[in-house]
């Protein structure tokens, strides 16, 4: 075996090596590194005994609004979280588009120390938008049908 | 391949390429600049702040390009000490680093006004945090040695290491929960509508011809910078050398 051949094959070994164990790594540590949990592992686990972040969507028909006092629902279509939240919100925060919320659990209700608004991957035009929504092939919050993606 | 390792044949079609690599970078920004900053339409829900993005993810795509790039050519400068390589990934890093904090800075001025936030420790962000760090480092570590071989070697392993790091930025908003949007490509299906679309494909091209054509330039510096050390060492060298008695 040369000696660059056998570089070769260090590298390679060295870079296999190095993926595993970084595939491992963050396998074991999948909990720490998810930005939000959903309502629906709330539910599952007491993670949120402490401070956490939770996100979803915002519930329709869910928020309501007095000065700066706000409340809304967070939810994942299965599970669904109350929050409470004093302050300003962001301005792409509506019903039915997603939020992530900072805060923690006060008996049975989140109550929110910051309120981030979650944008997703869709991006158009306003006329487009409102095409779409007129001729109901889509709702906010919902990814858009194929049709107009392929073109 | 191995041909290119030669400096000579690798400037011969490195020279050839630059010109359309500075004629395209410039033609793509006349058309991408006026098209993304004025003609494009605004967004259904960011409105003009959408403008942004076109410089963002040029930039983002080029700091994952150029960290390919980087890692590709250390381990051809550590597995076949093709010197060539090695001035890639060095002359490629600065470059790395640019548009890594440019995506880093046109993020935060999108996310404070989108978000709520400049910046959140959600995993896309982190590792690319992380990418941007790790440019700094192999900039430094490839520096940091009086003996300038080992501090190549050095460095390169540093980016081989540093690879893991790019499929963990691509594909951090599929395996975890983060803040950051999805991939506006899924299952060869783009989100982004045909308007928005254009300013974004013309930008990215521009983008990466100017990475070529500015690449080629600093090829070209570094070669002639290392033909001056030589001239000057072998000026030494004779000037020094014992002269014969007469």
């Amino acid at each position: 075996m040369t000696r660059k051949r056998r570089r070769l094959y260090f590298v390679l070994l060295g870079l296999l090596g190095l993926g595993a164990g970084t595939a491992l790594v963050l396998t074991a540590f999948q909990d720490n590194i998810v930005f939000f949990f959903s309502p629906t592992d709330i539910a599952a686990k007491p993670v949120c005994a402490q401070r956490c972040t939770i996100g979803g969507l915002v519930a329709a028909g869910s928020l309501m609004k007095e000065g700066q006092n706000v409340s809304f629902d967070v939810t994942d279509t299965v599970e669904t979280v109350s929050v409470k939240y004093v302050g300003i919100i962001p301005d792409l925060f509506r019903e039915g588009q997603g939020v992530v919320v900072e805060g923690r659990m006060n008996s049975g209700v989140f109550m929110a120390s910051n309120v981030l608004a979650k944008h997703d991957e869709n991006y158009m035009p306003p006329e487009v938008a409102d095409a779409l929504k007129k001729s109901g092939r889509w709702k906010e919050g919902e990814p858009l049908p194929a049709a107009t993606k392929s073109n | 391949m191995h041909r290119f390792a030669n400096p000579t044949q690798f400037m011969r079609i490195a020279n050839a390429i630059y010109p359309w690599a500075a004629g395209l970078c410039v033609l793509l920004f006349a058309a991408a600049i006026p098209i993304a900053l004025v003609f494009s339409p605004p967004d259904y829900q960011q409105g003009d702040t959408v403008r942004i993005m076109y410089v963002h993810v040029s930039s983002a795509w080029l700091m994952m390009m150029i960290y390919g790039i980087i890692a590709a050519n250390s381990a051809m400068f550590l597995i076949w000490r093709h010197p060539m390589a090695n001035l890639m990934a060095k002359a490629s890093a600065p470059m790395g680093a640019i548009f890594c904090a440019l995506a880093l800075i046109t993020g935060m001025l999108w996310g404070k006004p989108m978000w709520g936030a400049f910046w959140v420790w959600d995993a896309r962000l982190t590792s690319t945090l992380i990418l941007f760090f790790l440019y700094l480092g192999y900039i430094a570590l490839s520096d940091a040695f009086e003996d300038s071989e080992r501090g190549d070697k050095a460095a390169a392993i540093l980016a081989l290491v540093g690879s893991v790091n790019i499929p963990i930025i691509h594909f951090s908003v599929e395996w975890w929960n983060t803040l950051h949007q999805p991939s506006i490509i899924k299952d060869g299906n783009m989100s982004v509508d045909p308007a928005l679309r254009l300013p974004l494909f013309l930008m990215m091209g521009a983008f990466t011809m100017f990475y070529f054509a500015v690449l080629i330039l600093r090829l070209r510096s570094e070669l002639l910078a290392a033909k001056i050390r030589n001239a000057r060492l072998s000026q030494v060298a004779d000037a020094s050398a014992p002269q014969p008695a007469e």
